[in-house]
């Protein structure tokens, strides 16, 4: 029976099948961050182990503070005791944990990948939504919850229904300009939220193939926003000579890691890639999303009423009236940072764009990682950044959810190249457009929604 | 380990919204807040609450009877967004059993289950009669009977619906899964030491 990578990955890893199809499905590697002290209180509240502390590793990112690298100076108490119990909670149970001022540190979906810990082939969990960005790698990465979490810990296996799979086609080539992220907000527009709803996208065509494994990163790590469970790119020799070198990393047979000619998907997608412009959301859900050259739509134009209705909803929390055009839409800041758009290659486009040029109103940078900081530094653009008039700051989740003190204050406008434009996801009130790296430097030049030129 | 949820009967709340994300049903900030006496106050807190801390009358769920509500009855995409699992723990800390929807997020429908909240998925008319029922008589109630997989609504409206057999049996019982796998750590030690 031919089999999609999808299925091989499953299958490899069965440990248990019930007979009405649930399987236990065993985890080559789990992440967890600070929010995992749910998990570790059920452990105890158990009284049961860790069974397999070498499978685990931990990273401090989404409390993680953007100015300081010590606990100790964290003024919210409240932060620091979250950063306190992840260290403690992490260390008692033995396991490798990257705390803030490790140089290992960073966003767990930027950083594993980068250290290696993230294989072809590997069937991956992390209490975290974006854990389907490692499927980047050709591994099978699902998000789970601190139940799970806390599942995970004591028997190093995961429940698991088989979700529908899907393939996401994406042919042609990507215009110049255009990068992952217009790719992923393209395929959500067109699809919607719930387009992929409790499936498993494999990412297929030529403009994938062509994708370096950031931009695969950028592009299976916005699959969750689709609906989708997890999203994944067959391995291949750009992923492999990604992988050569990296701390973690070893030899791993790709061979039979991918998708055979005839098998099956319970639903197809394909896009044209050449079509594919530069892309921003306008309201506050991701599939509301148009091109930057293109117009806010109004709400008479929505295809149904309960979507005239969530249009209306969406444009009176962003402070629009329907009808502007994009390049009018005035910010009050920039954020270029998160999972989705941080690696070096992004800070790389933005700062192309910002070179030379002042930045009109503020931007803050904070890389994906404290190694994606340091090379960043290395090739100077953290002086192409603070020259331009942004501030360079460390590593964290930071103004993509607001949780460790960053926030966009209320009713202000922010062009973000996060994931989610979510009602108060940047802090209570705060507005935001998703655009791409080039997208935000050149908006942040221009104080108003733009495409970088040319 | 849930409480145990065999058939729930309850003043049902109408929620008029798609897309309710986990970031509005417990915004980021009450994340590291402890499981204590104030998580009542924190579910779907910026709707219900202005930013002074007064209550929204217009919420449904500051509204008498609905402030009494052990169901709410969504629209499509309900619990789309973050995994945190703290979203289904603020809903049960106001009293909430059940929530009706066209359709979830994938994770806040397993973290449902695994916290003892019913997450029932209807077809988009069947959520629309029993919100409208609900609006027009406030706290009429509903009656959700996981033994049975069955809805029943104000005015005779009645639908079947379905819940995974496995989590559905350990909702019956108020079992964990972690106790469950642990049974079966055999095989897991099997399947470690097959891979070498
Ligand atoms: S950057 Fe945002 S989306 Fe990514 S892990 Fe952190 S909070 Fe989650």
């Amino acid at each position: 029976m031919p089999r999609t990578l999808f299925q091989k990955i499953w299958d490899a890893h069965v440990v248990h099948r019930r007979d009405d199809g649930l399987c236990l499905l065993y985890v080559d590697r789990h992440y967890f961050h600070e929010g995992s002290f749910h998990a570790f209180n059920m452990l105890r509240a158990r009284g049961l182990k860790v069974r397999r502390p070498d499978l685990s590793f931990g990273f401090g990112d989404h409390y993680a503070p953007t100015r300081a690298r010590s606990t100790a100076a964290i003024a919210d108490p409240e932060i620091r005791g979250i950063i306190e119990t992840f260290e403690r909670n992490a260390r008692e149970a033995g396991i490798r944990a990257f705390e803030m001022a490790d140089p290992r540190q960073g966003i767990v979906h930027v950083a594993g990948p980068e250290l290696g810990l993230t294989l072809p082939g590997m069937t991956v969990v992390c209490g975290d939504s974006h854990t389907s960005s490692h499927g980047a790698l050709g591994a099978l990465a699902f998000g789970i919850g601190a139940s799970e979490v806390a599942h995970v810990f004591a028997t190093q296996t995961i429940w698991q229904s088989l979700p529908r799979q899907i393939r996401v086609t994406f042919d042609g080539t990507l215009p110049e300009g255009s990068t992952a992220k217009d790719m992923a907000l393209a395929l959500i527009a067109e699809i919607g939220t719930g387009g992929a709803q409790g499936g498993a996208i494999e990412f297929a065509g030529t403009a994938v193939r062509a994708l370096s494994v950031e931009g695969r990163l950028t592009l299976c790590n916005m699959a969750i926003e689709a609906g989708a469970r997890t999203g994944m790119v067959a391995p291949d020799a750009t992923t492999l000579a990604w992988l050569a070198g990296r701390p973690f990393a070893k030899p791993v047979d790709i061979a039979h890691l991918r998708s055979d000619e005839d098998a099956g998907f319970d639903q197809e997608v394909r896009l044209d890639a050449g079509r594919i412009a530069p892309m921003a959301t306008w309201g506050t859900s991701p599939e509301e999303a148009v091109p930057l050259s293109g117009r806010v739509p109004r709400p008479e134009q929505a295809p149904d009423e309960a979507r005239r209705k969530a249009w209306q909803r969406s444009l009176d929390y962003m402070g629009l009236a329907g009808g502007e055009a994009l390049a009018d839409v005035k910010l009050d800041r920039v954020f270029l940072g998160s999972c989705t758009n941080s690696r070096l290659e992004d800070l790389r486009a933005a700062a192309t764009v910002l070179k030379g040029r002042r930045i009109a109103v503020p931007m803050l940078v904070s890389p994906g990682s404290t190694s994606v900081k340091r090379q960043a530094e290395a090739e100077g653009l953290d002086r192409i950044f603070t020259e331009a008039g942004a501030s360079w700051e460390e590593s964290a989740c930071s103004l993509c959810v607001s949780m460790n003190g960053d926030s966009v204050a209320e009713g202000e406008r922010c062009a973000s190249t996060s994931n989610r434009n979510f009602v108060g996801r940047q802090g209570r009130g705060a507005r935001t457009h998703l655009v791409s790296p080039a997208s935000a430097a050149a908006s942040a030049v221009a104080g108003r929604l733009v495409a970088a030129e040319g | 380990m849930p409480e145990p949820f065999t058939l729930v009967t309850a003043i049902a709340a109408p929620l008029e919204m798609s897309n309710v994300d986990t970031d509005q049903i417990l915004p980021a900030r009450f994340l590291r807040r402890p499981r204590d006496e104030r998580y009542p106050t924190y579910g779907f807190h910026d709707l219900r609450f202005t930013p002074e801390g007064a209550p929204r009358e217009e919420f449904v769920l500051n509204r008498p009877p609905y402030d009494r509500a052990g169901i709410l009855v969504a629209q499509r995409n309900f619990g789309v967004g973050s995994s945190r699992e703290a979203a289904v723990y603020a809903l049960l800390a106001m009293g909430l059993r059940c929530v009706i929807a066209e359709s979830f997020g994938d994770i806040f429908f397993s973290n449902a289950l695994k916290n003892g909240l019913v997450p029932v998925r209807l077809p988009e008319a069947a959520c629309a009669a029993l919100r409208m029922a609900v609006t027009e008589t406030p706290g009429a109630e509903i009656t959700v009977d996981l033994e049975a997989q069955r809805v029943d609504g104000p005015g005779a409206l009645a639908y079947g619906f379905t819940i995974p057999a496995f989590s559905r049996d350990c909702l019956l019982r108020g079992l964990d899964e972690i106790g469950l796998t642990m049974t079966l750590l055999p095989e897991i030690a099997a399947f470690e030491a097959a891979r070498g």
